[in-house]
């Protein structure tokens, strides 16, 4: 992170409280990430998602989970129990000094501990308090529960992902609510924007499913116009022009990559350097060598034609493993791109050059760990990764003490009564 | 009281296709003057894609577009002509953001740089959306989303362990994206209003999408480990899937994740005599015979249909879902609660369900105040009203072919 230091950060004089569970993390992440000072608020004896794996070297700790490192990076941590009386009041003497609270909860839950909008927009009107939930605060499904494949599913991203022949299919690293934090962020932002306008802080009400809807491309304009739905097809192009199938996903010698034929001026320039390409390497044939590039219009094209232009380009796949596709499809601005392992994301050079990754110490690992970089750079307020997540309590002295005031005698006090 | 948080902010935006346009429908929807520059010679390739109203193609025709675009401005210019460079400098000095999302050196090449920019309006903030960021080898590398899906490692997460990776149809991260970017946007717009400083915003759809991958990659980091596909199984849940229902290419998501939830399940298949066995009652059991429980799960599950199987497992307690289609979705009365579809007349689509925003603000809550703009359909009005400019000026712009007509 060269010469951030001096510069400033869009969040550097703003507070939030961090309530949330593996639901709201990347909320505060993002917030942090900005500049802000997010505490990550958590139960006494350390937070239930904690225990989401993978864990750091296969060791199933409470300090040890990946998912909590990678998502409360750049948090500090306390620990507060606001089921208790003496917690709440906590609480809401930290929330006179913040300007944001992020929540994960049931709907309904932060009112019942008196906690809710209304409760703490009398102690701060400048709050904003972003509540995350599966379906949002109000109608009909507010109370539904749902994990990753409900979410996935209610959202219709699983409807058209998957091949016809098997089961609709989620990605497999939990998404849906991942989305709904990020969304979380930028509805928070637009909150915070009109408080520095107006000294108003508001409810921010988050559905996580309409995240997810919000994905979907053309889908619902696709029914709503042409009363047509929207399948999954496989690893082929669908939706976009008439009938005719296009291979998305190809096989290659040690893996797969992501390439199309298509027509316009993009697919000619790609088109026109593959069949280049595999001439040199004598393995096109008449067919792709007569091809006019220029008049190839996929709104023309039979399934037949189509398949008769992607049947030598798969064999030619089969030659090269995705690395020497992609150094080559680079060089010749052909559009390709590998299907990349997680290996192959932390050698990509694009990345390595723009300096995404940032270590960042564990002295209790007695190591660094490798994370990943700012989401976007700004020239003028670049995002700057800080520190590590906090361990269970680990700035309750520093928050309690030194902030809020408490004596150590009342902090003991706390702590045995299972407050702090 | 403001009702509009962004009540006087102007952006023009020179991007297209989905990432960048999509940070903008944030702003205008919170009610931000935000204007499209598009041509008639270069439309957005939303524009050119299905679906079309009745299934004829034009470019005020195509939902995709529109679907995007509530409460935007249309402006058209041709680029290429020096009267239509004039006009998008014009607004660059009326705007207070400029958006783009061509690949890196198409706005270097037009004197619109983010350079040219500062120079045109000092403290102008301009947001650069792209596949892999404005710097490094790789920068200028074309490609969609669909590439990108896979350069950000989502296709290899995708489908069966046994079987080859399944692509999205969806371009997924020009969805996720805008939120990162909005999140950082406008931040800089207050900044901006507190020190009069503008500044460029590099984003990167690769580094952003990671993001959303951060505990497969620190695991690799760390333990050396490649996560790859599974299905829909999830290790520490059983029943965990998509289970067929009634009716053709019917499904419901259903997830249990404990003994309770596990009990409450077993209730509502009315205690059918196969859930009594002793080797599906702990989660190691249900885990190990889950081929066998998933077989039985979708023997109950086909009887019903995907609404009343959610419906009844939500009753008890057990989280599931119907796996929607765009119908379903269209129709969802939750959706339908939260009014996230904006229903407006547009002037060649009719009654037009344009989306809105996936969450609500309590008191200043995302609006539709106008229908998707039809192209170069403010053309005028943004030039004579915002811009200033006198009818002769305005016509001798339109002879000159500024509008690329």
């Amino acid at each position: 992170m060269e010469n951030n230091i001096t510069k400033a950060s869009i969040l550097e004089s703003f507070r939030v409280l961090d309530l949330t569970d593996e639901k709201g993390f990347l909320c505060g992440k993002i917030l942090a990430d900005l500049g802000a000072d997010v505490i990550k608020v958590e139960k006494p004896g350390g937070d239930k998602s904690r225990n989401i794996g993978p864990f750091h070297q296969n060791i199933p700790h409470l300090e040890k989970s990946l998912y909590w490192f990678a998502y409360n990076l750049n948090k500090r941590g306390i620990t507060l129990n606001i089921e208790a009386k003496d917690g709440q009041e906590i609480f809401r003497r930290l929330v006179k000094t913040s300007d944001f609270v992020i929540e994960s909860f049931p709907v309904g839950y932060m009112d019942e501990l008196g906690l809710g909008y209304s409760a703490l927009s009398k102690i701060n009107p400048r709050i904003v308090i972003t509540s995350i939930t599966a379906f949002g605060q109000t109608g009909p499904y507010k109370n539904y529960k749902a994990s990753d494949i409900v979410g996935m599913a209610m959202g219709g991203l699983m409807y058209i992902t998957g091949t016809p022949e098997h089961p609709p299919v989620r990605i497999s690293s939990p998404q849906a609510y991942l989305q709904a934090a990020a969304h979380a962020a930028a509805a928070t932002m637009i909150a915070h924007y009109y408080r520095e306008t107006t000294g108003e802080g508001q409810h921010v009400d988050v559905s996580m499913q309409q995240c997810v809807v919000w994905g979907l491309g053309n889908a619902i304009p696709l029914w709503e116009l042409n009363q047509i739905i929207l399948r999954r097809v496989g690893s082929y192009l669908s939706g976009r022009w008439t009938g005719t199938k296009q291979r998305l996903v190809w096989e290659c010698e040690d893996g797969y990559v992501l390439f199309v034929v298509m027509g316009g001026a993009f697919g000619a320039k790609t088109n026109r350097g593959i069949a280049q390409w595999m001439q040199e390497e004598r393995m096109t044939n008449k067919f792709l060598q007569n091809m006019d590039w220029d008049i190839f219009d996929m709104a023309k094209q039979t399934q037949e034609q189509q398949d008769q232009v992607e049947e030598p380009i798969a064999r030619f796949f089969m030659t090269h493993t995705k690395a020497e596709l992609y150094e080559e499809a680079l060089k010749r601005g052909i559009m390709l791109a590998p299907v990349s392992s997680p290996r192959d994301i932390l050698e990509n050079t694009q990345l390595k050059a723009r300096g995404f990754w940032v270590d960042v110490e564990h002295h209790e690992l007695g190591s660094t760990i490798r994370y990943l970089g700012a989401f976007v750079k700004a020239s003028e307020t670049p995002c700057v990764i800080k520190c590590r997540a906090p361990l269970i309590g680990e700035h309750n002295l520093e928050v309690y003490e030194g902030e809020l005031g408490l004596s150590r005698a009342e902090i003991c006090v706390l702590k045995q009564a299972g407050i702090i | 009281m403001q009702e509009k948080v962004f009540d006087g902010v102007k952006v023009v935006d020179f991007g297209w296709v989905l990432a960048g346009p999509i940070v903008f429908k944030f702003l205008a929807d919170y009610g931000a003057t935000v204007i499209h520059v598009e041509s008639h010679k270069r439309p957005d390739i939303l524009r050119v894609s299905t679906p079309y109203k009745d299934g004829v193609a034009g470019v005020n025709r195509a939902g995709y577009y529109a679907y995007w675009a509530a409460n935007k401005y249309s402006v058209s210019l041709d680029l290429d002509q020096t009267g239509g460079l004039e006009i998008a400098k014009k607004l660059v000095s009326w705007a207070d953001i400029v958006g783009d999302s061509h690949r890196p050196g198409v706005m270097e090449r037009l004197g619109l740089g983010y350079d040219d920019l500062r120079k045109i309006k000092p403290g102008i903030i301009m947001i650069r959306s792209s596949n892999q960021g404005l710097t490094g080898p790789n920068a200028s590398h074309p490609g969609f989303g669909n590439h990108l899906n896979g350069l950000a490692g989502f296709v290899d997460l995708v489908g069966w362990p046994d079987q080859p990776p399944i692509s999205l149809i969806v371009a997924y991260t020009d969805y996720v994206a805008p939120h990162f970017a909005v999140a950082a946007l406008v931040g800089a717009l207050d900044y901006r209003r507190k020190t009069g400083k503008g500044q460029l915003l590099d984003l990167s759809q690769l580094e952003v999408g990671l993001q959303l991958l951060a505990p497969v990659l620190i695991n690799y980091v760390v333990n050396g480990v490649e996560d790859s596909r599974m299905g829909n199984s999830c290790s520490y849940a059983a029943p965990h899937g998509v289970y067929r229902c009634k009716g053709e290419d019917r499904w419901c998501a259903i997830a249990v994740f404990n003994d309770a939830e596990w009990e409450s399940f077993c209730k509502v298949i009315s205690n059918a005599p196969w859930a009594q066995d002793p080797k599906f009652s702990t989660l190691r059991g249900r885990k190990e015979n889950e081929e066998e429980l998933d077989r039985l799960v979708e023997g109950w599950t086909i009887n019903y249909n995907a609404e009343e199987v959610m419906r009844r497992m939500q009753d008890a307690g057990v989280a599931a879902g119907v796996v929607q289609n765009a119908k379903d979705l269209y129709e969802d009365s939750q959706l339908k609660e939260r009014a996230y579809f904006w229903v407006m007349e547009h002037k060649e689509l009719g009654k037009f369900s344009h989306l809105g925003q996936p969450s609500i603000l309590s008191k200043t809550p995302a609006k539709p105040y106008r229908p998707a703009p039809c192209l170069g359909e403010h053309t005028e009005y943004v030039c004579r009203e915002l811009l200033g400019m006198s009818e002769s000026e305005f016509n001798e712009f339109l002879i000159d072919g500024a509008f690329g007509l």
